[in-house]
């Protein structure tokens, strides 16, 4: 099995936020923390672009190279995450994370920070899979039940996908052929091995 | 006398080159790990709860994993309507 990956297909977002809700009614994320945001570019001109972010739980995470108290580590199939009994709240990871994925509850004392919160990829944290305190500090586990991250499952557009890897970028690649364009995005060549793989050219896949 | 520049450089390459160097990511030592996703979420060995989808054996990996890449296809709809 590869890595379990996100990819937001920003042709097909509408910005419902609908993967915004289901991420914090299915892990009841607490207040003034978003774990998943859509984001949107040129909001409001022709062709404005709409693109669901939440940790993507890189490969070689900076958060997880700059936390002083090494709270977080990765799972076998890639997902970051953390353990909340060892967070010290000291806002290192928000800062090197270039999604924001690292948040903190603000209503502490003097706005004083709480223990940090981000995506889990619907897999918990290192607490004792589907237990009550698995779930009161990192929200459901998903995975652990057979399913795949409620946002991804929820999208209405499919533009959200979540799971493996390579089934991810397999059916990202088949839109992109039906679609007749989209292999000129950066990255395609790195993903598929040349500029031009998969590229339809009259109605023909290479 | 002559070996002199080539230490030069051999040492300037050195130092000048100390901060490419990439140190794996690997789980730090005592951080608390995750039980694997596939041993399910029930209180019993190889029990799931009634939120636990159906279709794959919990306590078996392949199983598990064969599930999430079925379970994912439902994210592509040129294979459900087209």
């Amino acid at each position: 099995m590869a890595r379990m990956k996100f990819v937001c297909d920003s042709e097909r977002c509408i910005e419902c936020n609908g993967c915004v809700t289901a991420c914090k009614n299915e892990n009841e994320v607490p207040w003034g923390v978003n774990r998943r945001r859509v984001v949107t570019l040129n909001d409001g001109v022709p062709g404005e672009r709409s693109i669901s972010v939440a940790c993507m739980h890189c490969s070689d995470a900076p958060c997880m190279a700059v936390c002083p108290v090494q709270c977080f580590y990765r799972t076998e199939e890639g997902v970051v995450l953390h353990d909340k009994d060892v967070c010290i709240g000291c806002g290192y990871c928000s800062y090197a994370c270039p999604f924001g994925a690292p948040q903190f509850p603000s209503q502490g004392t003097f706005g004083a920070r709480g223990k940090m919160d981000k995506c889990t990829f619907c897999a918990g944290g290192p607490e004792e899979n589907g237990s009550q305190a698995e779930f009161e500090k990192y929200g459901r586990n998903r995975l652990a039940e057979g399913k795949l991250p409620a946002c991804a499952e929820m999208c209405s557009t499919k533009a959200l996908l979540a799971g493996d890897g390579d089934v991810v970028a397999d059916i990202f690649r088949t839109r992109v052929v039906h679609r007749g364009k989209g292999a000129e995005v950066w990255g395609w060549g790195t993903a598929y091995g040349s500029q031009t793989a998969g590229t339809p050219t009259n109605g023909v896949t290479k | 006398m002559r070996r002199l520049p080539a230490t030069v450089a051999l040492v300037s390459a050195l130092v000048l080159l100390a901060a490419c160097t990439e140190k794996p990511q690997t789980n730090a030592h005592g951080v608390r790990l995750d039980a694997a996703p596939w041993t399910g979420t029930g209180t019993k060995p190889d029990t799931g709860t009634a939120f636990t989808a159906s279709g794959w054996q919990i306590g078996d990996r392949s199983s598990w994993e064969q599930h999430l890449k079925t379970r994912a296809q439902n994210q592509n709809e040129y294979n459900r309507i087209n």
